[in-house]
């Protein structure tokens, strides 16, 4: 036996354990920094202020929040199946196409919120289009998810590159993206709920499908813990022995389950093409899938913590954008760096405290 | 020789966290005795036989080999002490020989060559002084069991251990293995060696040794000689309190035949096949049990005809229907009820929360919601009424279920697949890992379920549950059901059979 099996109270797992971890990722990139010769105090001002000194800050960590809430959520379905899905960048770049579609059709016929139902089920069929075929292999041909899904990235980026520069391209123009939306085609700003605080949003993209996420984030909730398919899914995901013997059928789950995922990766075009260039371009999903991953490992796969991950993924994106372009000494590569420190000890290192947590704990308790 | 105690403890204590395994516990071993210690799972046995070992350190108390009190810091502290252990789970590469097993950490030096001629010769002294005949180039992989366990010994003594500490070593052999295995170990005594012999088995405790302790909820409630003392008084020490070793059954009423296997065959997925052309019925009212060695095919056969395996060939009947290609959904669906061997793989999901449990493969029930919905007040209320009726603890369904102890895993899983009412169950295993306590429930429950004239198959190693609860026993060797006999067959008949000599 180790300390592995003593349960803790939730507010210590959930709450101080990721605090911690984000403390001390924290401190060593304030080591980094330091190391490099800038001061980590400032740095750390600067990454605050970008991120969330102004209203326009606070949108555009919002915008870039609503996109790795919708990968993020991704990637914790097919998780739950015990699936592991590294294709969300390519099922997003899929989704683009099926929410450019629905807007290039219907843009000059109807108001946005007769199109936005409309575009968040073609972007969700073409994501879960774009999983299909790799959940089918896995489900009936056991070519294992994850090469499968990574492959179909590059497929993906190759077949949306075609299409954007012979299909969809605006005759006459050089660069290859489609025509801009007409407001009928765009997700609007959410300026009235930045009102409310007092904020303004300036120039940030920050639009309607963040309430969209954040309504799929309830959604995939009452999914994994309310429904039969969720507890199938868990069944399956933790013990696949289990869920032979209980006779849930594993093709079947495992398809639904990587439709679902690619479904919500979809989505996450919503963001970026209709809220905030309202056009289809090359390279817009710009690796928000791959921050996913990152973001369903550190938010334990639960929507309230994929939600809270995404927030601060998003300050580190646009606080740390900020802060390259005030300390050129820290370039975007010392973000990912201070990104990958807190993948490191957020989601990697996740126990490392849990053995002296526990002490702490007990000995509180007795005295 | 001193009069020192080959091994002894004194005031050893261990604490993991809240969980006080090993309380104050006071022991002395002496030399060249085979020394018993039985206890419930959970009281603490592996603790502290770890603890000697060097696997844990004790918060307290102290180690004594030979009189000296000695600080074992990690396993090779232990072995050069002379401690040998054979674990309940052989530690042996399974595709080196004998001879590179019994080596494997004590190779003597950078070359090899050196050191194996030397140890062949060693290997060779062993095996005639204490009849542990095995061959030292053999594969491992090509051993029976039985041998496994006596190249295991053989290692320990090969490290000169004067003290061999067994865990469960009659688990996985045939009553004439474990025949065997208990004459080594007199061997062993005789020349001098001291053997700590660790089983929940009392038939075992009262066969071999000369002493025995018993162990309760971390604490060391009693030692007895052997001669002194009978397996009722052990029976209810490891307990605390009376215990019904017997099962009380009545005759059986058996009724029309509900679940019928003709010509059955199972491959398994390297098409070895596992189980071959076996055919029986089990009537309503009745326990047929399947007795044999782990490994000749009884899983297979449970496995087939609960929808988990594909049978390569052959009928499975439920009532009349055939239902050899049917999924287990669909199985429980028609009232056939399985209670798996291994709860740890398929009975239970272990992260989860028990009464999330108390609903794997009837989770789809409109009982426990509607459409694609969970009801989980519904499922909690269920899961509540069945911890009630079924004594589970502790009581409380939000519990994980990897925190219940394996006999109240078992129970919520018979509690699960009996209270359904199925009209006919298929049970492995019921009582592995399982309490005193917790068996006697079990079995209750099984009888009962034939009395309410239930269709019982009903597979195990243990001999003795097979020939307590059955009404027909099955012999199966090899895949094939070598004979039939009535529980009133002697134990020797059975076994012969089991290791396949006699019909």
């Amino acid at each position: 036996m180790s300390t592995a099996s003593v349960p803790l109270p939730n507010w210590i797992t959930y709450g101080l354990m990721p605090l911690l971890n984000l403390l001390v990722a924290f401190f060593i990139s304030g080591l980094v920094v330091w190391w490099i010769g800038e001061d980590p105090l400032a740095a750390l001002k600067l990454l605050i202020e970008g991120s969330l000194g102004r209203g326009d800050a606070i949108g555009f960590t919002l915008f870039y929040a609503t996109s790795f809430i919708f990968t993020g959520l991704s990637v914790a379905v097919a998780f739950h199946a015990g699936l592991f899905n590294i294709g969300s960048e390519g099922q997003a770049y899929l989704g683009g196409l099926g929410a450019a579609l629905v807007a290039l059709a219907l843009d000059r016929y109807v108001p946005w919120y007769v199109t936005m139902p409309f575009a968040v089920i073609g972007a969700a069929l073409f994501g879960a289009a774009w999983a299909f075929i790799p959940a089918w292999l896995q489900a009936k041909r056991g070519s294992h998810v994850v090469i499968t899904t990574i492959m179909f990235n590059f497929i993906g980026a190759a077949l949306m590159v075609y299409l954007l520069v012979n299909v969809l391209i605006v005759p006459g123009k050089m660069a290859p993206e489609t025509r801009t939306f007409l407001p009928g085609g765009q997700l609007p700003k959410l300026d009235w709920l930045m009102a409310w605080f007092g904020l303004k949003l300036g120039p940030a993209p920050f639009n309607v499908s963040f309430l969209i996420a954040l309504v799929m984030a309830f959604l995939v909730w009452v999914l994994i813990w309310r429904t039969k398919l969720g507890y199938e899914m868990r069944t399956l995901g933790i013990s696949p022995s289990a869920a032979i013997y209980a006779g849930i059928p594993y093709g079947r789950t495992v398809i639904i389950a990587m439709l679902i995922s690619g479904g919500l990766a979809g989505m996450m075009a919503l963001n970026p093409v209709m809220g905030a260039s309202a056009r289809l371009q090359v390279e817009f999903v710009g690796g928000a899938g791959f921050v996913g991953i990152a973001v369903s490992l550190m938010g334990r796969s639960h929507p309230l913590g994929i939600v809270l991950a995404a927030l601060l993924f998003g300050i580190l994106y646009q606080g740390g954008a900020d802060l390259s372009f005030e300390m050129p000494n820290i370039t975007r590569e010392m973000i990912v760096v201070i990104q990958g420190l807190v993948i490191l000890f957020a989601g990697a290192l996740e126990y490392m405290f849990r053995p002296a947590m526990v002490h702490l704990y007990q000995r509180l308790k007795r005295a | 020789m001193s009069q020192h105690p080959a091994i002894e403890l004194v005031g050893i204590d261990k604490s993991f966290g809240a969980v006080h395994a090993n309380k104050n516990i006071n022991l002395k071993v002496e030399k060249g005795t085979i020394h018993g210690i039985i206890g419930e799972n959970g009281a603490g046995k592996s603790t502290l036989m770890s603890i000697i070992y060097g696997f844990y350190q004790a918060d307290r108390g102290e180690i004594r080999i030979d009189g000296k009190p000695l600080d074992i810091r990690d396993s090779q502290t232990a072995i050069a002490a002379g401690i040998g252990m054979v674990h309940q789970h052989f530690m042996l590469v399974e595709n080196f020989t004998v001879l590179e097993n019994v080596m494997l950490g004590a190779e003597g030096g950078q070359l090899l060559a050196k050191g194996v001629s030397g140890a062949r010769k060693e290997l060779k002294r062993l095996e005639t002084d204490y009849g542990l005949d095995v061959d030292p180039d053999a594969l491992i992989e090509d051993l029976p069991v039985g041998k496994q366990q006596r190249v295991e010994i053989l290692k320990a003594l090969y490290r000169s251990a004067d003290i061999l500490i067994l865990d469960e070593p009659t688990g996985v052999l045939t009553p004439a293995e474990a025949d065997h295995l208990f004459k080594v170990l007199k061997v062993l005594r005789d020349q001098g060696k001291t053997v700590i012999l660790i089983t929940h088995k009392l038939r075992e405790i009262m066969a071999i040794t000369d002493e025995v302790s018993v162990m309760r909820r971390g604490e060391m409630v009693a030692t007895r000689k052997t001669a002194e003392t009978t397996v009722e008084e052990l029976a209810e020490l490891m307990v605390g309190r009376r215990v019904l070793l017997r099962v009380e059954k009545g005759a059986a009423k058996p009724g029309k035949v509900l679940l019928s296997v003709k010509n059955l065959t199972v491959k398994d997925a390297r098409g070895v096949t596992m189980v071959d052309n076996v055919s029986f019925d089990v009537r309503e009212g009745e326990i047929v049990g399947i007795a044999g060695v782990a490994g000749n095919g009884q899983s297979e056969l449970l496995e087939a005809i609960a929808g988990i395996r594909k049978p390569a060939s052959g009928e499975i009947l439920l009532d009349g229907q055939p239902i050899a290609n049917a999924d287990p959904a669909r199985l429980r669906a028609l009232g056939l009820a399985h209670i798996p061997e291994d709860r740890h793989h398929m009975g239970l999901v272990l992260k989860f929360e028990e009464y999330e449990n108390s609903v794997l493969g009837y989770h789809r029930d409109p009982r426990y919601g509607r459409g694609a919905l969970l009801d989980l007040k519904a499922i909690q209320a269920d899961a509540v009424e069945k911890i009630e009726k079924y004594d589970i603890r502790p009581p409380n369904p939000r519990l994980k279920t990897a925190n219940f102890s394996g006999g109240n895993q078992q129970k919520i899983v018979v509690a699960r697949e009996i209270e359904r009412d199925p009209k006919a169950l298929i049970i492995g295993q019921p009582t592995r890992g399982v309490d005193i306590g917790a068996i006697e429930f079990i079995h209750r429950r099984i009888v009962e379920m034939r009395d309410a004239g239930k269709a019982l198959l009903l597979v195990s190693v243990e001999l003795d549950e097979i020939r307590s609860l059955s009404d027909r026993i099955l012999v199966m060797f090899a895949g094939k059901v070598v004979g039939e006999k009535t529980p009133d067959a002697g134990e020797q008949t059975l076994g012969l059979m089991m290791a396949g000599i006699a019909a």
